[in-house]
């Protein structure tokens, strides 16, 4: 099953919640806001992703089952 | 559950608010009651005018998301802790950011996360670092006791606060002496003063936002400047008035949570002891230190709906409570909520606030209080309090419920 991790840019607020939860899947651009790690989107099944999504204070990333 | 209505008896049912903590890091004696009559309950204001008090995490989350939840000052209804505050807004001071709804919020806050994204946090830590070694090496110098508030937590959480957003040294301890006396008022206070303090506060800033238009720097202000008046669009005294809760936000919340965190690493030795020696719990027990203090706890708010929730109707109009010290202790979501446990995950604890005014500066706040004890736990062995634990005092609660002004330490 393929697990996918999608990231709004747009909503994102910068609280960088989910740096501190999946910091292997996610980090910020210049401008602060939410980015995926370059192989993060490999990770998407890491129990650490959903905590993230989660954790979001504005639901800006979705895991999905694909 | 229990439903309150309005014609109950006063003391029991709307208890009056916000409560003075007695230990900066422990519960006020009443939210014990407001806990079990959750997860909204009645409180009463200074003014006798009644609210909603939030005391549940999921009911918490769920408004603080809610659009038709405001946090405009300039609403006639907004819910005001204490008088100096109500007389803020009345005199018109609505507080970029933290006082302001979507989409002005929005655009305010696009302006200033790339000051505090996590790369250029990574890069200010060996500065923070720096500076509190220094301050260190003063306090050891100074003698075998001091005060931790004023000569380590604060000074440190203004440094860093001045070097991010590039405010010079003197400019820095004007502002941050005159913040103290706002965030943290005594009770004894002339009528008008805190908005005299602040108009001082928005004076030296217009200085030095003029200074800075002369002569560049290269912090956040300067990068506010640089973007207006393209993509900012912001007039001279917004741009002050955000300048002024950026820098008046960062400074008594960290340094507050750095007092109470040691405070209560003190009065549990056990976990202080696997603390020095396993450093790199350091982030994981911040997180959980944070949501044990939960030095800002009282987020206001004032309906703009009717809205359902938890067997509730909140009427259009209604002022809210948001308790996040109570959220940080609701007994459905954590496990024995009350007790400090540094190897618990306590990441998504809402200290820091929930939804789109979730502090802007929290990677910050972070990156100082983690630099603060470990600094600190490392170069002072024997750290210890100079008072007994029971004297140690948080300080009224009407702006920052567990603000420390003082924590006697010795070694």
């Amino acid at each position: 099953m393929d697990i996918e991790i999608e990231i709004d840019t747009g909503r994102c607020i910068g609280a960088a919640m989910c740096t501190r939860h999946a910091p292997e899947v996610f980090t910020q651009d210049d401008e602060g806001v939410v980015e995926l790690l370059p192989g993060g989107a490999a990770r998407a099944d890491d129990p650490l992703v959903r905590e993230a999504a989660l954790a979001c204070p504005v639901q800006a990333i979705t895991v999905d089952a694909g | 559950m229990v439903i309150v209505t309005a014609t109950g008896s006063r003391s029991i049912e709307a208890p009056a608010y916000p409560m003075a903590r007695t230990c900066p890091f422990r519960m006020p004696d009443g939210y014990e009651q407001l806990r079990a009559d959750g997860p909204l309950s009645r409180v009463t204001l200074y003014d006798g005018r009644k609210v909603w008090l939030v005391s549940g995490g999921e009911e918490g989350r769920a408004l603080l998301l809610d659009p038709r939840i405001s946090v405009s000052v300039r609403h006639p209804s907004f819910p005001a802790l204490a008088p100096q505050l109500a007389e803020q807004a009345d005199a018109g001071f609505s507080p970029p950011l933290s006082g302001v709804d979507d989409p002005e919020h929005a655009h305010q806050r696009r302006m200033v996360i790339p000051a505090f994204g996590i790369r250029r946090i990574a890069a200010l830590r060996p500065h923070i670092e720096e500076i509190a070694e220094r301050l260190v090496d003063a306090m050891l110098a100074g003698g075998d006791r001091a005060d931790l508030v004023s000569a380590y937590s604060l000074p440190l959480a203004c440094a860093a606060n001045f070097a991010l957003l590039g405010v010079p040294e003197d400019d820095g301890r004007y502002i941050a002496e005159r913040t103290r006396r706002v965030l943290a008022p005594t009770g004894g206070e002339a009528p008008g003063e805190a908005e005299r303090t602040f108009g001082e506060i928005l004076d030296r800033l217009r200085r030095l936002i003029a200074g800075k238009e002369q002569e560049p720097g290269t912090g956040l202000i300067d990068d506010l400047l640089a973007a207006q008046p393209d993509e900012g669009g912001m007039d001279r005294d917004q741009l002050v008035a955000l300048c002024a809760i950026l820098l008046t936000g960062g400074d008594d919340t960290t340094s507050s949570t750095i007092a109470a965190s040691t405070l209560a690493l003190l009065e549990h030795p056990e976990q202080l002891r696997r603390l020095r020696r396993e450093p790199e719990l350091m982030a994981g027990a911040v997180d959980e230190l944070t949501r044990l203090t939960t030095v800002a706890d009282v987020l206001p708010r004032v309906a703009t709906a009717d809205i359902e929730i938890a067997g509730h109707t909140i009427r259009d109009g209604d002022g809210i409570l948001v308790s996040l010290m109570l959220m940080n202790r609701d007994l459905d979501t954590w496990q024995q909520p009350d007790a400090l446990d540094i190897d618990r995950k306590a990441g998504r604890h809402v200290a820091f606030g929930y939804g789109i005014h979730q502090c802007v500066g929290q990677n910050l706040a972070r990156a100082v209080i983690e630099t603060a004890l470990t600094v600190l736990l490392r170069r002072v062995p024997t750290l210890r309090l100079a008072v007994p634990a029971d004297q140690v005092r948080a300080n009224l609660p009407y702006v920052l419920q567990g603000s420390m002004s003082t924590l006697p330490v010795a070694w």
